[in-house]
């Protein structure tokens, strides 16, 4: 098998990123998923934390602590120890969504615009399972992918100034769940009950990169 | 031991070293925007460095001791004053209880820290009591601090006598100016830029723009166009990336940036010039960035650091 090109680059004096693709497909999410577990589960001495983005992996460093070059031997020895293992099997969640609605105001617009029924647009978000590539944008906020070719549109013109907790969206082949009150500039089409953060509870987020989400209708 | 807000003008929050182990989960790390300034301070008060301190920005501040302690204010751009008396910054002085301290906004510099023997104590969030705004998270319901808010402090590490009158000095400060030089790693995107604006990016004068903020400072200038894409997909990143969007007008991120971004980023601020950036003007402040290395840059980081052991007793 071919190894995988990657890239180790500094993002100034604390920071090194880690470059493992230029566009987004799973099989480069999984490798990034497990080089971050990897690293998570037997750190080196002055790591502080990685952040995962869509094709790359940013670690966190204390200058301090350790070197540029140290953290980038210890990137290269995990990178091959990446490939030789299993990604581990993704979590999966389910999440309620009432579609339409108050909340779920652009669905008949994005139909419109998609030139397609509402219940199309409805079935073709709910049918498939999505993987939550990174998260950012606000605490929580997850980056899920890819949406049905169909559903594929730019984001809005102009950005609401406040979305509600909880709003399901979609946005080029991306969908999301705004998990405060926050501005927001993609499609609403629906919304769950569910917390999405919860800064005082014991695990303070219903996300995390690497889950697999279902999404389930409710009426 | 605690101190009341009488009076607060400006952005007056809690911060701690910042929230760290998070930013997966897109949490920004905040915590203080001059850190060489935050650990003088806390150090000076006989904290341990990265201590919960007050970080005073943008306007004045007005504080009273109800009961005796040591108080020590650090950074720039304020005057402080205890009970009647004037006083420098980077020194630790004894407050007897029913004093007041006024910290008072002068033109030049923005950030002072407030440390008290003992430290802020208030229930951490995530692992920290960094208030982030935009949460709202950390310190006092993660909002700005306002007039009749109470500050309990810890237990001072040694009797108060002992802790007055520490100062750093003035060699050991960062060189705060108007005008600052801020040494660049460049990349990771710096092929997204063609030569010429590298060339412009080192050898124009910025200034820093007026909507600067805790998130980000704005510099205006020079346009550095993007070769071709002028988006990349999303990536972590850090306080002092330099990222350029589509306006060619640079964006230097700061304590509360967000963890992932999406435009080019041209280089990243040194840690140890960190301090000079974030204590310039909004709307005055002009910035040159010169290039370094990532094993100099982390040197002189090392140096800053080093710096914070010159504290003496007056």
């Amino acid at each position: 098998m071919m190894r995988p090109a990657s890239r180790i680059t500094p993002l100034g004096d604390s920071a090194a990123l880690v470059q493992l693709g230029s566009d987004i497909n799973l099989s480069v999410h999984r490798r990034i998923h497990t080089l971050a577990n990897l690293i998570e589960v037997s750190p080196m001495d002055g790591i502080i934390e990685t952040v995962p983005g869509y094709a790359t992996l940013l670690i966190h460093y204390d200058p301090l602590t350790v070197s540029f070059a140290r953290v980038r031997d210890f990137l290269r020895e995990k990178l091959l120890q990446a490939e030789e293992t299993l990604s581990r099997k993704p979590r999966q969640i389910e999440v309620p969504v009432r579609y339409g609605g108050e909340e779920g105001g652009d669905l008949e617009s994005a139909a419109r615009h998609l030139r397609l029924q509402v219940e199309e647009v409805i079935r073709l978000h709910r049918q498939k399972i999505y993987t939550v590539f990174m998260m950012g944008f606000t605490p929580g906020f997850p980056y899920m992918g890819k949406l049905d070719d169909a559903l594929v549109m730019p984001r809005l013109a102009m950005p609401r100034p406040r979305v509600r907790a909880g709003t399901v969206a979609i946005a080029g082949w991306q969908t999301g769940i705004y998990p405060l009150d926050s501005p927001g500039g993609w499609h609403l089409i629906g919304w769950t009950p569910l917390t999405l953060f919860d800064p005082r509870s014991d695990s303070p987020f219903l996300f995390a990169p690497g889950d697999e989400v279902k999404f389930i209708e409710e009426k | 031991m605690s101190l009341e807000i009488l009076e607060a003008n400006g952005l007056a929050t809690i911060q701690d070293a910042g929230r760290f182990g998070w930013r997966k989960f897109g949490v920004p790390v905040s915590g203080p925007m001059d850190w060489f300034a935050f650990r003088a301070a806390n150090l000076l008060a006989g904290n341990h460095p990265t201590a919960a301190a007050l970080e005073i920005g943008l306007g004045s501040m007005t504080l009273r001791a109800l009961h005796n302690c040591v108080i020590a204010v650090a950074g720039a751009g304020f005057a402080l004053s205890i009970y009647i008396w004037e006083f420098p910054l980077w020194s630790s002085y004894y407050v007897r209880g029913g004093w007041t301290i006024h910290l008072d906004k002068l033109d030049s510099g923005m950030w002072a820290y407030l440390a008290v023997s003992g430290g802020v104590q208030t229930p951490p969030t995530l692992g920290s009591v960094s208030t982030y705004l935009r949460g709202p998270l950390g310190g006092f319901d993660g909002r700005s601090l306002r007039a009749g808010d109470v500050l309990q402090a810890g237990i001072p590490s040694r009797p108060l006598t002992d802790l007055a009158a520490q100062s750093l000095p003035l060699e050991a400060q960062p060189a705060y100016s108007d005008s600052s030089t801020l040494d660049v790693i460049m990349g990771p995107q710096e092929k997204y830029f063609a030569d010429e604006s590298i060339a412009k990016f080192i050898s124009h004068e910025y200034t820093l723009s007026a909507t600067s903020d805790r998130m980000g400072y704005r510099l205006e200038g020079a346009a550095l166009t993007p070769l071709g894409k002028t988006e990349l997909l999303s990536e972590g990143m850090t306080m002092g990336a330099i990222q350029v969007p589509s306006s060619g007008q640079p964006l230097v991120m700061m304590a509360d940036c967000p963890t992932t971004g999406g435009y080019p980023k041209i280089g990243t601020v040194a840690s140890a010039d960190l301090p000079l950036l974030a204590q310039g003007m909004p709307g005055r402040s002009k910035i040159r960035f010169r290039k370094t290395t990532v094993a100099k840059a982390q040197r002189k980081y090392r140096e800053m650091m080093g710096r914070l052991e010159r504290i003496v007793e007056e």
